[in-house]
Order: C-alpha cells, then structure tokens, then sequence
C-alpha cells in the first residue's frame, strides 16, 4: 500500500482511507471543518462533523441549513471514519476552534497528522487555549510567517487603545475588529484591562457577540450602535466590522479615531494605507516565534504549510532538518483581507 | 526612549494637527528631564548625535539572522528601519531599557569604530517601537509630520503661553532645555543673552472685496507682495566683540547656513545692530528671479560656490524691528518705515534693498496696480509679484496674526477647467471620504485625443461640495487600486472641475511635462461637458507667466 493519508485536491485536504474532505472550499459529501471563519466554513456540504460551537457559528452565518447532516465533535473524542481515527483538539484561535488529529496509514505505514486549522498560542479569554499534540506531520497556516510578525502582549495594546481614549475623550474611539472572534476578545479583555463603560457595538458584530454570551462568556453591558446615536457617542468605545471604520457609517460619530485590531498592524505601511490612526496589534494567528515553537513542539519530521507565506517558513523549517512543502492553497487567507472588498462594494 | 518611540509612533498616525499637539504636550508633561528635552532636539532638529550609514544597519542584522529570512522580510515591509526593527532578536521582557537621554549621552561620545558595537547593544535592550525609533533617528530618516514650531507650540499650551514666547528665547538655548521646562512649570524665564535673536513674525490676513467699504485708504500704507520667502535678517556683536548675523525664516528656523553670502554681509561692521524683516529673493542683472529659482537654494544645510553664484540670494527689506539696541516694535508702522528707509540707503549695499511703497489715493487706484504690476514702475521684476500689502500706518509690529492691522490682497488665480480622473481617500475625519482629486486636460495622443493626468487637489471645496464629490466618486468608479478609485471620464462622460493654480512650472517628472502650483478646487462644473474641458496647450503656454 502506497496511497497518502492526505491528499490535495481542487476542493482542499481529502483523505481517501476516511472518505471526508478538511474545510473544503467548493462542496462536497463529507466535510471536516477547523472553525467558523467563512474561508474555512462553506455551505453547501452534504455531511458537516465539527465542534458543538462551530456548527453553531455556521447557523448564524450560512442559515440552519448549511448541511443535510450536522455531527457534534466534544475536544478529545477519538471518532472512527472509514479506515481512520480523527479527533478534535483546541487551536485557541476563536470559540470552538479546532486541529484535526488523524491516525491511519501513509505510504503504508502508521502515522499521525495534525491539520492546525488557524491557530495562536497566546492567551484568549474567550475560547480553549491551543493544546500541543504530538504528530509525524504538522499541517500548518502562516499568515504571519515572516520573523517580522512578532506579536506585542494584547494587555499592552489594549492599554494603548485606552491611552487614547483618555486623551481624546471628546471623541468615538471605533475598533475595527472581525466580528467572529476578534471582536469578543477585543471586548473580554477591554474588560479584565477593567473598562467600565458600555461596549458599543455595529449591527455585525452584534449576532456572534450573542452567541458567545449563551456559551458563557461574559462581555459586561453591550449596547447596539442606533443610526440616531452615533452623534452622541463622545467618549465612547465602538467594536465594528473592519471596513466600516472608512465606511460611510463612520461619518455621524464626533470625531472618530479609526483603530484597527490585527496582526497586520504591525507593518506601518499597512495600517497607513487603510487610515488607521490607532494601530492594534491583535491576532487570532501565531506570530512567527509561537510558529516555529509549534512546529518544534508537535516533534513532527515533516511540516506542510496550507497558506500565508509559506516560503519563509519552510526556509526555516528544512533549515531545522525538517522535510518541509508549500500547499499554496488558494480560497484561503484572513478574513479581514478577503471579505473587505465585498464589504465595500455594499457600502 | 521606549516612552518617546511611543510619541513618535503616535504621532505618525494622528492626522489632525491638534490631535498631535494634544499627543506632545502630554509627553511634555508626563516625561523626565532630560529625556523630553532631547525629545524636543529631536522634532526641532537640533539633536546633535552620530550617524549610521543604511549599510551599517544591514550589517547589524546579516550578523543576526538567516539573510533569506531577511530578504523575504525586507521585501515584504519595503522600509530597512522598520524591518530591523521587528527582526531585531531581543529578550522580550526589558527590564533595563535605556532612557532616551541615556541614549543621546552614549551615542554623542561614541566613535565611528565603536558605533556598530554601541548601537547593537542599545537595540538589544529596546523594544520594537524603541528600536524603530532609534534607527529612523540614528539614519536621520525620521519623517513625523512635526515641525518644530508645532513642537513649541505643544510646550506652550502647557503653560498657557504664546508660541513666540519660546520662540523669543529659543536661539540662546539648546538641548536638552531643562531651563525652558522649569519656565514652563512655573519657575524663572530663562536669560539668554543672544547678539542676534529672533523676534516672532507679524503676518497679515487675506482681504477679501468687500472688507474695503470698512477701511480708508488714508490711514494704510501698501507695497508690492514679494514671491520670496519672509526672512528676518539679524545683526549684532557678542561680549568678546565678534561679529554675529543669523537669517531665521518666519517660524525661527535658522537658514543662515543655506545663506552664507547674507550671513557674511551682515557680519559687516555697517550693519551694526539690526534686525530686519523682508522677503529673500534671487535677484540676477537687477531682477527678482522666479520662486522656482529660490528653491534651488532652499531646504540645505551647505551650498556650493556654484550654487551661490548660479541662484544669489537678496534681501527685500519690509521692516526695521530693532536697530542700535532700540527695540523699534512698538512704534507705528510709518515711523519704522522712516528708520528703515534711512537705515538701507546708509547701508548701500547691493544685496539688500527696499521694497518700494505704493502710492495710491482710494482702494480703485490700488486696485490697479494689483491687476497690472508692470504699469507701475515694476518692469520686468512684475512676475514675481503675488499681489499687494496693505499695512495700517499707525500699526505697532504685533506678533502673531493680529486682527485689523495688515492685510494681504493677493492676485488672482489663473482658472482652468479640468476633469476628475482618480479620487483618493483621505486621512483622519475625511478617512471615510474620496477627497483627493487627480484631474486632466487634453491632449491629441497617438490613438486620438485624451486625457493626460496634470494635478492633484484636495482643498478648495466646501464640506457640502465634499459630500457631493464623494458621492459622485461612488457612483462613477469603473476602477480600483487600494484607497484609489479611477472615474468613468472621456468626451461624453466626467465631471469637470474648475481648478484654480498660482503658476506652471515644466516638470520632466510629470507625464504632462507641466506642474502647477498650488492648485484647489474653485467650482465644480456639473454644467459643462467633460469633452468642453481645458487642453494641455492652454496650461503649458502659461509657464512661466503671471496674470
């Protein structure tokens, strides 16, 4: 036997042995799916097996009938499909997150292969912390694989943004944050940071800031933006869509100051060419250093890198004396950067 | 220096110039001496420290890290500080980041052989906005948005005081200031005791059409508005009896080094104590040469002999503010006038001379002369005219910009019309509008006639006209490129702007070969065919001329 647990396909990672796909990006009969992000979770598949809370993310965003058959996987549970064992283990990346861990035989012998799905390692309040699990192959994003991307503690931006708030208290500080895991962590920890004051939030963010209270996760007082009120918002703190911050939307609150909560802020050019005035360096990815620490701590032997810049870090992987390849997968990328010009073009 | 790498960090995003004020004079307040007094160096440019070449930098890092890593980077955030910066491998906790007066101390006393070692270990304990700032400073590329009147400005407000206050005393201090920080919380004002200092500016504002029924032409002076730029020249002698002179521009800056051939005149023992206010000039054979010319020599720290014998500089003098240890300032304009006029024609000296006054008998006589220079006694020097002054006769010399006393009566524009071709956002409260105009003429092309791309604009309109603009921008994108959007123009469909400029120049930087001057947004012509627009022959004869 000499057939691949995993194979590339023009709809994504298929593994043959097990007869299911791994977030897919055109629909198919059986679909693995990481976590709620729609460049990972489509509609459209005949059978969806995913986290409790990353179906429930799916029925928010895709309608209740993004699949014919939904099945719930709990964090550890060893599920048998086909000729293979794949369970579900926290990445930390947004609530209900999950790497894939599948068990079978690769080129005849038995191994063990771990699709990170995103993930990050620093600490998030709002969902399970990335757990290391050992494997022969580490299937991994870099969004952020450039030694460039070194992510600052969130605590300290997070006192940046009210350093800014203290100072200009005559103005709408609007954070634009992704509205599925980036805004509640933005919130969570503007809270532990020990922000009092209401939270406001733009109607799209609002739905999963919902769903992320009914899985317990406490937020203080939110209130929703009214198209009446943004004259009147002097003062306070705003979580909205990304685009919106130069959207027509921002145009009514006094004097707004445009943050920006993303990795991607840590390149000056990049937060200046989207008019950001407040730049936060917040991500739901790792950054470089936690990259290569995973990569070191799974004990892989082999590294395959799905999308990102994935020429840098597989430099460094076979620098390690790791086998390392590009999958340069296509239909994937952050959120924030794919769906903006949709956002945009509705504006 | 990592709370200062914050400031700065800062300030580059903040758009709005009170927003930047807000962010300095907070760190004026919240900082140490010395480190905010360096930090004040810095933003005014007179922080004096070694250097780095780029090469050094690149250096540094290749000893660092794998330079395939490096290159992938560098490509990717395209600035060499700001890649440094984030590559840089350091500890992530730093416990003992150096202060940023610690910094200037140890790097003003370190060698060119100790440098990298010095500079290396100064990055290892900063963090990334630290080590950013500590490049971009050490390279002498730090680019804020800040000039150091807004600086002053920022020290200011937090002692409620007026900017020419500081700007008064700043020739005789340096860093880092600390005498000028206990002044501004309260403790004694410092002496200086400088031969040649700088006295704040008096400006004029712009007068409009209908300000004149108000005001009677007997109790004003005019003369011609100069296309310079406004210098005080100052003169005096120090304690040891040396000679000093110094040339500031209107905000203070000292240009003296740009300027070595005024610097060495007013040396001269005629000049004596002075201090006068006028307009530098490039005067060739008798005659005021373009603005264009003068820039040939402005923004240096040195000139070359060729420079200075290509482009010589001259003084237009306006106002005489001191002279022989009187301070004249508080007499009226025409008895300063009567000094300054006996003070040139003593000095006969051929690089200054007196801007002549304009007699006139009502507001229409005036007016005719600002509409036609060359009539009046002006000859060829009629180009480099702007427009006219108008100063009230009994006015003391204010600082500032004091209601009522002078006012400028520029030219008219030239106008053309022109048509929307790109639209940019803009930054800070316009974030969220398309407020940049790139706009074009005509011209016969290969493939027939077109557009041709000759300026852009981001002023002029009213906010309701900026509303409309963006509007349109929205409606008519057939293109994007990130922040820009391109708008459906050509014969049949645009918009055309009526686009109003004080001069051409030829420009071989420009695809047009033609760059205008100081181009706004006049009218918007939603009334006109875009087909009905400018040609690029209209605007390319203008060079050179003045209406």
């Amino acid at each position: 036997m000499s057939s691949p647990l995993l194979a590339l396909t023009p709809e994504g990672l298929f593994c043959p042995a097990g007869g299911f796909h791994i977030d897919p990006v055109r629909p198919v009969a059986r679909a693995l799916i990481t976590h709620g992000h729609s460049d990972h979770a489509r509609p459209g598949h005949h059978a969806v097996l995913a986290t409790d809370e990353t179906l429930g993310i799916m029925a928010i965003r895709c309608g209740e009938t993004f699949a014919r058959e939904k099945q719930a996987a709990s964090y550890g549970e060893a599920i048998q499909l086909g000729d293979v064992r794949v369970s579900f283990h926290p990445a930390g990346h947004v609530l209900g997150s999950a790497q894939i861990l599948i068990q079978g035989k690769h080129h005849g012998r038995q191994t063990r292969i771990v699709i990170s799905g995103d993930y990050k390692r620093q600490r998030d309040p709002t969902c399970l912390p990335f757990e290391v699990v050992r494997c022969d192959i580490f299937i991994t994003e870099a969004t952020f694989g450039l030694p460039v991307f070194r992510h600052p503690d969130t605590r300290h931006e997070m006192e940046r943004l009210l350093a800014s708030h203290k100072l200009f208290p005559e103005r709408t500080h609007l954070v634009g944050a992704y509205s599925l895991g980036k805004a509640q962590r933005v919130a969570a920890i503007l809270r532990e940071t020990g922000y009092d004051r209401p939270i406001y939030l733009h109607g799209a963010v609002d739905r999963l800031m919902e769903f992320y209270r009914t899985r317990g996760i406490d937020f203080g007082e939110l209130r929703k933006v009214s198209a009446s009120d943004r004259s009147k918002l002097a003062g306070e703190i705003v979580l909205c869509p990304p685009s919106a911050i130069s959207d027509l939307w921002s145009r009514k609150f006094p004097e707004p100051v445009a943050a920006f909560a993303s990795g991607w802020m840590r390149i000056r050019a990049r937060a200046r060419q989207r008019g950001v005035e407040l730049p936060l360096v917040i991500s739901d990815h790792a950054d470089w250093d936690d990259l290569t620490a995973t990569i070191i701590e799974t004990g892989c032997s082999e590294v395959w890198v799905t999308h990102g810049e994935a020429d840098a870090l597989v430099h460094w992987a076979q620098t390690r004396q790791l086998r390392a390849q590009p999958l340069h997968m296509l239909g994937y990328g952050d959120e924030e950067e794919t769906t903006e010009d949709g956002a945009e073009a509705m504006s | 220096m990592n709370r200062f790498a914050e400031l700065l960090d800062a300030i580059a995003f903040e758009s709005s110039r009170n927003g930047k004020l807000r962010l300095i004079s907070a760190y004026f307040r919240e900082a140490p001496d010395p480190d905010r007094g360096y930090a004040l160096a810095a933003m005014t440019g007179t922080l004096d420290f070694a250097h780095a070449k780029p090469a050094l930098i690149r250096t540094l890092i290749s000893e660092r890290t794998d330079p395939v890593l490096f290159a992938l980077s560098y490509d990717y955030v395209g600035d060499l500080s700001e890649t440094v910066a984030l590559m840089w491998p350091a500890d992530a906790r730093q416990v003992d980041a150096p202060r940023l007066g610690e910094v200037v101390a140890t790097l003003s006393h370190t060698g060119k052989t100790q440098l990298p070692k010095v500079l290396a270990g100064l990055l290892d304990r900063l963090d990334e906005k630290g080590r950013w700032a500590l490049l971009k400073l050490i390279t002498g590329s730090l680019r804020i948005g800040v000039s150091a009147r807004l600086a002053k400005t920022a020290l200011a407000a937090n002692a409620g005081i007026a900017v020419n206050e500081i700007e008064e005393i700043w020739p005789g201090l340096s860093p880092p200031f600390t005498d000028l920080f206990a002044w501004i919380e309260g403790g004694e004002r410092p002496e200086v005791s400088d031969p040649a200092p700088f006295r704040p500016v008096m400006l004029a504002h712009a007068i409009e059409e209908r300000d004149f029924e108000a005001l009677s032409p007997q109790e004003f002076h005019a003369e011609w508005k100069w296309d310079g730029i406004r210098v005080q020249a100052v003169a005096g002698t120090g304690e040891n009896g040396a000679r000093v002179a110094r040339l500031y521009s209107r905000t203070g800056e000292d240009i003296s080094g740009a300027f070595p051939e005024l610097a060495q005149a007013l040396c001269e023992e005629r000049f004596g104590d002075c201090a006068v206010d006028g307009e530098l000039l490039v005067m060739q054979d008798g005659k005021v040469q373009s603005f264009a010319m003068l820039q040939q020599r402005l923004n240096r720290k040195a000139v070359t002999p060729k420079l200075i014998v290509d482009y010589p500089a001259h003084i237009r003098a306006y106002d005489l503010l001191a002279e022989q240890g009187d301070d004249l300032r508080s007499l009226t304009f025409a008895a300063r006038r009567e000094r300054l006029t006996a003070f040139i024609g003593r000095l006969e000296h051929p690089r200054f001379d007196l801007s002549p006054l304009l007699s006139f008998e009502s507001w229409e006589d005036l007016a005719a002369s600002r509409a036609q220079p060359a009539d009046f006694d002006t000859g060829e020097n009629a180009q480099a005219i702007e427009g006219v002054m108008i100063k009230r006769s009994d006015s003391p010399y204010v600082p500032g910009r004091p209601k009522g006393l002078w006012f400028k009566w520029k030219r008219d524009p030239f106008n053309i019309d022109a048509v929307l071709m790109y639209a940019q956002r803009g930054h800070g409260k316009r974030s969220s509008y398309y407020s940049d105009y790139t706009f074009g003429v005509w011209r016969s092309g290969e493939s027939g006639e077109e557009l041709v791309p000759v300026g852009k604009a981001y002023f002029g309109f009213t906010d309701e006209e900026l509303k409309q603009l963006d509007k349109f921008v929205r409606e008519n994108t057939t293109n994007r490129f990130g922040p820009v959007r391109e708008v459906a123009y050509g014969q049949t469909q645009g918009l055309v702007l009526e686009v109003a400029f004080e001069g051409v120049q030829n420009s071989p930087r420009h695809k047009s070969g033609v760059a205008m001057r100081f181009p706004r947004i006049s009218r918007i012509r939603w009334d006109k065919p875009a087909g009905e627009a400018d040609r690029l022959e209209t605007l390319a004869a203008l060079v050179g001329t003045r209406k």
